[in-house]
């Protein structure tokens, strides 16, 4: 601490070189934090997806239906304990903007399939059955929209109905809640019989089915069953686990932890360079100034240590920054974006690996000068002068 | 000032008149590509405790390296280098380090201080190796400086200081942590003439008044009247004072 004072005024000895390297520091980890973040928010379906659910989808890609009598064939498998089906519906709310997850369901199948993770209260779902253009929304987007039980909500699908309106109209009769955060709190469900009654064209199809297995170790069984079941159909089928599923689904858009990764090695390799030079030229500059301290009595370790120090602390610093910026910007976005990228946040594990690699940034970048530093002879370093 | 506080830890105790260095057979050679070039040749030299020595001789006479022999910046190639009755030239690069901050004190013809520090901040430096606290640092600092005649100044950046006053800042933070030995390059090398003998009054006072033992490598004659002897050097040797 003796020492820190000193350290503190050679940092700002040179302010705007100091200012710009803590700032291109903290560009590349305000990069880290919404990258990563966003790379798990895209891998968060997969996380919470269950170990006894597979989910089947056209074998040629997800986009393409299969038709809506595979379920009672696949329930007629061995080993499928229940089957239920859901479609994309693709609508927004007033805005293009207001665009969050729908999807065409079989109330009592889905909502019983999923029932370790969504819970509807027994007279809402029961309300919801009810009536044929009735939805259940999560509680976050109930609380974005301010919807409450009862409301209608008109929503402009990508599907016009049979009467050539895309304006689809649904009264709220239940707010589900998710046990674990993924992302369906920001979902809403309707009656698939309303869907493909009212839809103009692809009556009879569904997106992809669910099933839950009776044994989740008889799951590659029935998978291939299933996959069997429906070779050289007209629609023959995928089967994966939900996780697999999940993971697939998220690299439509590409393999976002790939890319995530390939970016931020091209930022850290970039900074080491800025970082490196800034702090190489910085002691440089000073190679006298040790060598007094060395000749004061200032050990090669300590005159090693300050340098690193120094290093480490700019890291610090920009790494604070960094992240904490993207920590904000998510916790200001969060919302907007929760209806097309749901449980978009920087979490914990996040932040503590933002730190390991500020403090590798700092250590690495600092470990070049903090050498020479220990091994710099006072007599040559004194002849500079 | 009384700087007794100040540690001087490991240096073993000699009384005014008792020799404080002493130099036998001391060869220093450096290597220049694969050729061996000799700097100081066989000598021997004795200086007593409280002594003002002053080194002369033509550029590349081995006066500087000499000096960093002294101070511990550097170790003779052979012979016997003790001061205060330690053989120096046995240490290790660690014990002269620690040694060097107990014991010398050294005095740079540009001054050599931190340009990011006030002038006590700069004469703390070698107070922070010791286990002093922060207020007793800050008493040897106020003591130092009072010294020089610079205690006004003490808040002052070097950069606002004109070169007499770095000088005697520099002297404050050589005398800070109380060493015997004073080793000095050239100190009024970069300063005018009235400003040097400002100096060198200084230095002299410190000699006569605090005991300072004060080798000092200088080209000027008028500043190596102020000493009490005169060593004359060439090629490496000593030459008859």
């Amino acid at each position: 601490m003796k020492y820190f004072y000193f350290i503190y005024k050679n940092l700002t000895r040179k302010k705007v070189r100091t200012t710009l390297t803590i700032l291109s520091i903290m560009v590349a980890f305000l990069l880290f934090g919404l990258l990563r973040s966003l790379s798990v928010a895209f891998d968060g379906g997969a996380k919470i997806a269950g170990e006894d659910r597979l989910v089947t989808i056209n074998k040629v890609t997800l986009i393409l239906p299969l038709p809506y009598s595979y379920i009672n064939k696949v329930k007629a498998l061995d080993g499928v304990d229940t089957v239920t089906m859901a479609n994309w519906f693709g609508g927004y709310y007033q805005d293009k903007r207001n665009q969050f997850p729908q999807f065409p369901v079989n109330a009592e199948e889905y909502f019983g399939i999923y029932k370790d993770s969504l819970a509807l209260a027994p007279e809402q779902l029961k309300a919801w059955n009810a009536n044929r253009v009735g939805a259940v929304v999560g509680n976050a987007l109930a609380a974005k929209y301010h919807w409450k039980i009862g409301d209608r909500i008109p929503l402009i699908g990508m599907f016009p109905q049979k009467n050539g309106s895309t304006t689809w109209e649904f009264v709220i009769e239940g707010i589900f809640t998710e046990k674990a955060a993924g992302g369906r709190e920001n979902a809403m469900f309707f009656h698939y019989d309303y869907f493909d009654k009212a839809r103009q064209f692809g009556e009879g199809s569904i997106g992809w089915m669910i099933i839950k297995v009776k044994n989740p170790k008889e799951s590659a069984r029935v998978a291939a069953a299933v996959d069997a079941l429906f070779e050289n159909s007209a629609a023959e089928t995928k089967t994966d686990s939900e996780k697999e599923f999940s993971k697939s689904f998220a690299k439509q858009f590409g393999d976002i932890g790939l890319i995530t990764t390939l970016i931020l090695s091209a930022v850290f390799f970039t900074m080491l360079l800025v970082a490196g030079n800034s702090m190489a030229q910085s002691f440089r500059e000073r190679i006298p100034e040790f060598a007094i301290l060395k000749t004061l009595g200032f050990s090669d370790v300590a005159v090693m240590l300050m340098v690193l120090c120094e290093a480490m602390l700019i890291c610090l610093a920009g790494g604070i920054l960094g992240l904490g910026l993207a920590k904000l910007i998510l916790v200001v976005n969060a919302e907007k974006i929760a209806g097309t990228l749901p449980g978009l946040d920087m979490s914990l594990t996040i932040i503590i690996a933002g730190f390991f690699w500020v403090l590798a940034l700092g250590f690495i970048t600092g470990a070049v000068p903090a050498i020479q530093g220990l091994r710099l002879n006072i007599i040559n370093a004194l002849r500079r002068n | 000032m009384s700087m007794s506080t100040a540690p001087n830890i490991d240096a073993q105790a000699v009384a005014e008149g008792d020799v404080l260095v002493s130099l036998k057979n001391i060869s220093k050679t450096y290597k220049k590509g694969k050729e061996l070039v000799p700097v100081l040749t066989d000598m021997n030299l004795e200086i007593k405790l409280g002594d003002f020595v002053a080194l002369m001789g033509p550029s590349g006479s081995g006066k500087t390296t000499l000096l960093n022999l002294l101070g511990g910046l550097d170790n003779p190639t052979s012979g016997e280098l003790s001061i205060a009755g330690q053989r120096i030239d046995k240490f290790s690069a660690g014990q002269l380090t620690k040694w060097r901050a107990q014991n010398v004190g050294f005095i740079f013809q540009f001054y050599n201080l931190m340009p990011v520090l006030t002038a006590e901040k700069n004469v703390e430096l070698p107070l922070l190796l010791t286990n002093l606290s922060s207020k007793e640092r800050k008493l040897h600092v106020a003591a130092a400086l009072d010294l020089v005649g610079l205690s006004e100044r003490a808040k002052h950046y070097p950069r606002e200081l004109s070169g007499g006053q770095e000088q005697r800042v520099a002297i404050a933070r050589a005398l800070v942590s109380d060493p015997n030995l004073l080793l000095c390059d050239e100190p009024t090398g970069d300063l005018d003439r009235a400003t040097a003998d400002e100096i060198l009054a200084l230095m002299q006072e410190l000699n006569q008044k605090q005991q300072k033992t004060i080798v000092m490598v200088t080209h000027d004659p008028r500043a190596a009247d102020h000493a009490r002897r005169t060593l004359h050097l060439d090629k490496g040797q000593l030459l008859q004072e």
